[in-house]
């Protein structure tokens, strides 16, 4: 049996692979419980991985639960940042993002924010 | 002169000896890192190399104090999506006060675990595991048992991403559970012992309770209030950390020791990387019998599904989660 736990051991070391991880959303713009003055003309995720936008989703909304989000996601920066266009002037009020994201190792990550514009 | 021949019962509880479990895993919008002292409720592929614990026992009738240190690893393999096994074993050093060092193996351990629940939307899991510590394969020398022990146990995961507005702060907290019983397959081992001098026989018998094993954490995750809650402006490497409290006792249940609780305490800090975990934590018995003085554990964890996600990384059988 300790034998076996070597031999496991051993096969990890010699097998090549690349790296990935599950992709965290790292910074967002208009950052995660913010307060902004100015309406935004798009939300930016940023992530710690690469993520695939076709298979990925982003959905903003309003408090009346509306959709604000408009066209689809635009992949920057390597594929670690999402560029979400907005339909027009944000009016003031708070908006709730909701993000499902498949990065390139396959893993699903998901999570969900609220940002306020208040000018 | 011994005495003569009599029985003496011997109440053996190793605190500090169970080999520490963990698993990481993803409910809904959270992220639960593998966790040290406790076994946690997620089936995953991962590796623990190395786990490293030093703690100092205070002296008894039988033994001096000691410093018991402890080098293990464990590999976790996941079978399907919601099933997994594993495998563990532990290197132990002895170091008795006025006493010759000992080192030897600790025996293997299996693991077998099972998802039967999950809720994304209350970032909630609950599981069930079969441990299985067999016997003989590790040294006496270092406090190895000779028979095998098998451990039932459940388990149970809960982020409090769902508590209302007005308790945003308190989203990125998280508890783990688990609570199982040990039960060895030999309630007691009879020592004979002759005196060359008299030839007197003395019979000493060391009774082995079954012992409920029971934990918690306690967790409050950085990323999970930036990602989700509020971005403070935390850069690297704190925008990775949880601070985390670990409880983890042993109780036993019967064999004339029936009521006597050990454990410890262990606060901590955990960091998440890309695809490795770091871990530290101070150990606190939580009496004199758990311990004494501050010990400590420092785990590196690999998550083999991220390193190597079309191959080792993923279930044999089935899909990914």
């Amino acid at each position: 049996m300790r034998a076996l736990l070597a031999l496991a051991l051993a096969a990890l070391a010699m097998t090549s692979g690349e790296a990935f991880a599950h992709a965290m959303l790292e910074r967002a713009q208009p950052a995660v419980g913010s307060v902004v003055k100015s309406a935004p003309a798009e939300l930016r995720l940023a992530f710690s991985e690469r993520v695939e936008p076709d298979l990925s989703a982003v959905e903003v909304r309003d408090a009346s639960g509306r959709r604000v989000d408009a066209g689809a996601l635009r992949s920057e920066d390597d594929g670690t940042v999402l560029a979400v266009p907005l339909a027009g002037a944000l009016p003031p009020g708070r908006y709730k993002v909701v993000w499902r994201i498949l990065s390139v190792d396959t893993h699903v990550t998901r999570g969900d924010f609220s940002f306020t514009v208040a000018p | 002169m011994r005495p003569p021949a009599a029985v003496s019962v011997v109440l053996a509880l190793l605190p500090s000896f169970a080999l520490p479990a963990a698993a990481h895993g993803v409910v809904g919008k959270r992220f639960f890192p593998a966790t040290i002292a406790t076994d946690d409720p997620f089936v995953a592929d991962e590796l623990s190399l190395p786990t490293v614990s030093t703690t100092r026992s205070n002296a008894t009738a039988d033994e001096p104090s000691t410093r018991e240190t402890e080098i293990s690893a464990e590999f976790a393999k996941t079978l399907t999506p919601d099933l997994g096994f594993s495998i563990a074993d532990g290197y132990r050093i002895l170091e008795p006060h006025g006493a010759e060092n000992r080192y030897g193996f600790g025996n293997v351990e299996l693991g077998l675990k099972y998802q039967f629940w999950k809720d994304d939307a209350h970032e909630a899991i609950a599981s069930a595991g079969l441990g299985f510590e067999i016997g003989g394969t590790g040294s006496t020398r270092v406090g190895a048992d000779r028979f095998n022990t098998l451990t039932p146990a459940v388990f149970f995961g809960k982020g409090f991403g769902d508590l209302p507005e007005s308790a945003a702060l308190l989203r990125p907290l998280a508890l783990t559970g688990v609570a199982g019983i040990a039960f060895p397959f030999q309630t007691g081992t009879r020592t004979t012992t002759v005196d060359p001098d008299t030839g007197d026989i003395d019979v000493e018998t060391e009774r082995h309770p079954n012992v409920l094993q029971w934990g918690f954490t306690l967790q409050y995750s950085l990323p999970y209030l930036q990602s989700n809650v509020r971005d403070i402006g935390l850069g690297a490497p704190f925008d990775r950390l949880i601070p985390i409290v670990e409880f983890a006792f042993e109780t036993a249940l019967n064999r004339g020791s029936g009521g006597s609780t050990t454990g410890t305490v262990n606060p901590g800090l955990l960091w998440l990387g890309q695809s490795v975990q770091l871990g530290i934590e101070a150990v606190l018995p939580v009496n004199d019998r758990s311990g004494r003085g501050v010990g400590a554990i420092a785990q590196l964890h690999f998550y083999l599904d991220d390193l190597f996600p079309r191959t080792l990384g993923r279930p044999i059988f089935g899909r990914d989660q």
